[in-house]
């Protein structure tokens, strides 16, 4: 036995045959349970690949015997979720705001649901954080147009603001003093040095007494006489630091000529009662709440 | 082809092939010291692990009363006094640091005991061992059984012997779901038959491997699947004190009767025989060879039979047998750089881990900014930020904490869906939970305070008056 070829002089081992360069790995046979283990995984593999989705197809795969489908699996969870979910928005529906909030489980249920929703319907205008963009007023301060108690915010949430197929959206329109020849282009220069007092950025050197006639004339009616604003017409508050458009005398002329008028869809077209609830109370809760 | 071509060829295919079949050990009984050792560590291992999940520990009306409960479901783990939540798994990396080193230091002293005498393997296939020979007898007779026609009787002995493995293993099973539920609930769920899959599905998974590990695989756990054998060369150096046989008093070996002088061995295989791992001590330090030190006890036997000095297998390091082989001797020596690294990464690690774990916080705050928007403007010009505070009340009692803010003058909190600003909010968080609330802060600015102002929300825990601080921002326009 000493010719045999496959024996490494240097250990009296056999080797695997195999060599690289020169290099012959000796050969340390493993045990054969380890052999048969492998062999078991092969077959359960095979088994596998008959009882479980496994070869793909032009468009299509084998389905396997099991009939296992993760699609299946995620349509069975999604109706779970969704049927637990309905538990709570049942009674988001049924009770009242002060109700809700004594419940700290279900407040929390309708914060979620209300940051949901507010992500795909309100964000594109308010913002995701609802601190709003020009013309689309931020949420989490304390200034409102139309009331900032649950009660106003569920009414304008519902019912929008200047919506055309909701006759309880919110309606006011700010006459065109310029463009219709109410004021004479003088006139709106002198009541927008008025108004940048308000502001709390006058201008340099003019004087805001003509101005502050022509506002008590023409705006206080709605503006009030301090500019504190009015709910009841949407009105906004002039004697303030934020503005729904920029705070520059530029455009409080812009404005007062021809003003713009903000809209906003009547959501209670498009979503259910429970959640313009859990959004409202997720919008009271952004920092402006009342 | 002749009859010896043929056999040679048979003989050079079996000496090429790739696998080889399992060679069985039949280990005998032995009698002696570390025998006994074996038993007595043995005995504590496993009543440590079946007792320690039914030890009661009064721990107030809001936790469980089980001292070690790993609770997974509710995130918690209990250790007698000591509550750890998830985000402190640290103290985990901390114990197996030091349960390594640990590992490390004493395989340098003493080698592979940890195999020979606590690993779980060696432990649950110890006792498996020696329901075999209750009953399957002793090695001489479970040879000869086996080589001979099965029985009806010697089906019925194996039959036992697995069906009593099997309840060992079933038991095991058991008790290592009792470390993760509540011990009595989980055994009156599990006979009743309404304990959650998991529990059905972890008894049994372990119940197999105990049964498989234990009875069947045995060393091949050893050789072949475990990695510690594989790197504990790397820990072992000549000054370790190992399983030794001392070659230079029992070689040459020979037959006790013959006329030839020869050394104190006399071949009689009793350390092989004793091995649970097959191996032959003779053949010096080797992979199979887990530090047990039966063959000691199974030569010492034989030694006093013949009337021999014993321990010609013995505890000793390869320095000193090569000094003995050489008529000198070669005293041990514990403190080498190896053994000083390990003990004191081990001293460190212990430290370190002791100081932390008594001087960590019962309470815990975390502020996150909001990241839209990051600031708002108020309508008389002072500007306001919004941030999630979690306060985490390590307790098992709720506590009413006081939140204020300190470096930001004038500065009033507000919790998000309570519309009360003021300057201190107290915020009232349950037994062992994170109290998560929005609170928004509002300050007037001085100009020189616009862009980013650091500020300290401080909290205050109004029943043990222990307080935490946590950095944050206050945002604002950058001046221009």
């Amino acid at each position: 036995m000493a010719t045999n070829p496959d024996v490494d002089p240097v250990t009296g081992r056999t080797t695997t045959g195999h060599e690289w360069d020169g290099l012959r790995e000796l050969n340390t046979p493993l045990p054969n349970w380890w052999f048969y283990t492998f062999m078991a995984t092969i077959v359960f593999a095979l088994g596998m690949f008959v009882l479980m989705p496994a070869i793909p197809l032009w468009g299509t795969h084998t389905t396997g015997l099991l009939g296992y489908s993760p699609r299946a699996q995620v349509d069975r969870a999604v109706a779970n979720i969704a049927a637990q979910r309905a538990v709570f928005m049942d009674r988001i529906a049924a009770l009242s705001f002060d109700d809700i909030r004594k419940d700290p489980e279900l407040l929390t249920m309708a914060q979620n649901a209300g940051r949901i929703t507010f992500g795909i319907n309100c964000q594109p205008c308010h913002g995701p954080g609802g601190e709003g963009r020009i013309g689309y007023p931020a949420l989490g301060d304390d200034v409102w147009l139309w009331g900032g108690t649950v009660a106003q915010i569920q009414q304008t949430i519902t019912h929008g603001i200047r919506s055309t197929d909701d006759p309880d959206t919110h309606q006011s329109q700010m006459p065109a003093f310029g463009k219709d020849g109410v004021l004479k282009p003088d006139q709106i220069q002198q009541v927008a040095d008025y108004v940048m007092t308000l502001y709390g950025t006058p201008v340099a050197g003019a004087n805001p007494a003509p101005g502050a006639q022509i506002f008590a004339d023409n705006c206080a009616p709605c503006h009030g006489d301090k500019g504190q604003g009015n709910r009841d017409v949407g009105a906004a508050p002039l004697a303030s630091h934020i503005h729904l458009y920029p705070g520059t005398r530029d455009e409080v002329v812009a404005q007062v000529t021809n003003p713009h008028h903000g809209v906003m869809p009547a959501w209670g077209k498009k979503l259910d009662p429970a959640t313009i609830k859990s959004l409202t109370l997720y919008v009271h809760a952004l920092g402006g709440g009342e | 082809m002749s009859p010896q071509q043929a056999q040679a060829a048979l003989e050079a295919d079996e000496a090429e092939a790739l696998y080889a079949p399992r060679v069985r050990v039949y280990s005998a009984r032995v009698r002696g010291p570390f025998r006994r050792a074996k038993w007595a560590i043995l005995i504590a291992c496993l009543s440590i692990y079946y007792v320690l999940p039914w030890i009661r520990w009064d721990r107030g009306p809001n936790a469980p009363n089980q001292a070690v409960l790993l609770d997974i479901w509710n995130e918690r783990f209990w250790f007698f006094n000591l509550e750890f939540w998830p985000n402190e798994i640290y103290y985990l990396t901390g114990l197996l640091i030091a349960a390594a080193v640990s590992l490390f230091l004493v395989t340098s002293v003493l080698g592979r005991v940890w195999c020979g005498y606590t690993c779980p393997q060696t432990v649950w296939t110890d006792l498996f061992m020696f329901v075999e020979r209750r009953l399957e007898g002793d090695r001489n007779a479970r040879l000869r059984q086996d080589a001979g026609p099965l029985t009806l009787e010697l089906a019925a002995r194996k039959m036992a012997k697995h069906t009593i493995w099997l309840a060992i293993a079933f038991w095991t099973g058991g008790a290592w779901i009792m470390y993760f539920v509540n011990a009595p609930n989980a055994v009156r769920a599990f006979w009743g038959g309404y304990a959650s899959t998991e529990v059905y599905l972890f008894t049994g998974i372990f119940t197999l491997t105990t049964y498989l590990l234990a009875g069947w695989a045995r060393e091949q756990v050893c050789m072949y699947m475990c990695p510690w054998p594989r790197f504990q060369s790397a820990m072992l150096d000549e000054q370790s004190i190992t399983t030794t046989y001392q070659a230079w008093r029992g070689e040459p070996r020979g037959k006790l009767k013959t006329k030839e002088v020869h050394g104190d061995c006399i071949d009689c295989g009793a350390c092989a025989h004793a091995c649970p791992t097959g191996v032959d001590i003779r053949e010096g330090i080797q992979l199979g060879c887990i530090n047990c030190g039966l063959c000691i006890d199974a030569c010492n036997t034989i030694m006093e039979k013949i009337g021999r000095p014993k321990w010609l297998i013995t505890w000793d390091t390869l320095a000193d047998q090569a000094a003995k082989a050489a008529g000198k001797h070669q005293p041990f020596r514990f403190w080498r750089l190896r053994t000083m690294i390990y003990a004191t990464l081990l001293v460190v690690a212990g430290i370190a881990m002791a100081t932390a774990v008594t001087t960590r916080p019962g309470i815990k705050l975390v502020a996150l900014h909001d990241r839209a928007p990051l600031f708002l403007r108020i309508s008389d010009g002072s500007f306001r930020n919004g941030y999630t505070v979690k306060v985490s009340n390590k307790s098992l009692q709720p506590v009413v904490f006081e939140l204020h803010t300190t470096k930001l003058p004038g500065a009033t909190l507000t919790v998000a869906e309570e519309n009360r600003p003021a300057e201190l909010q107290r915020l009232t968080v349950g037994p062992d939970q994170v109290g998560t609330f929005r609170i928004l802060v509002g300050a007037m600015l001085t100009p020189g305070q616009m862009g980013s102002t650091p500020f300290d929300f401080v909290l205050k825990d109004t029943t043990s008056g222990e307080t935490a601080t946590y950095r944050a921002y206050f945002l604002s326009p950058a001046p221009r």
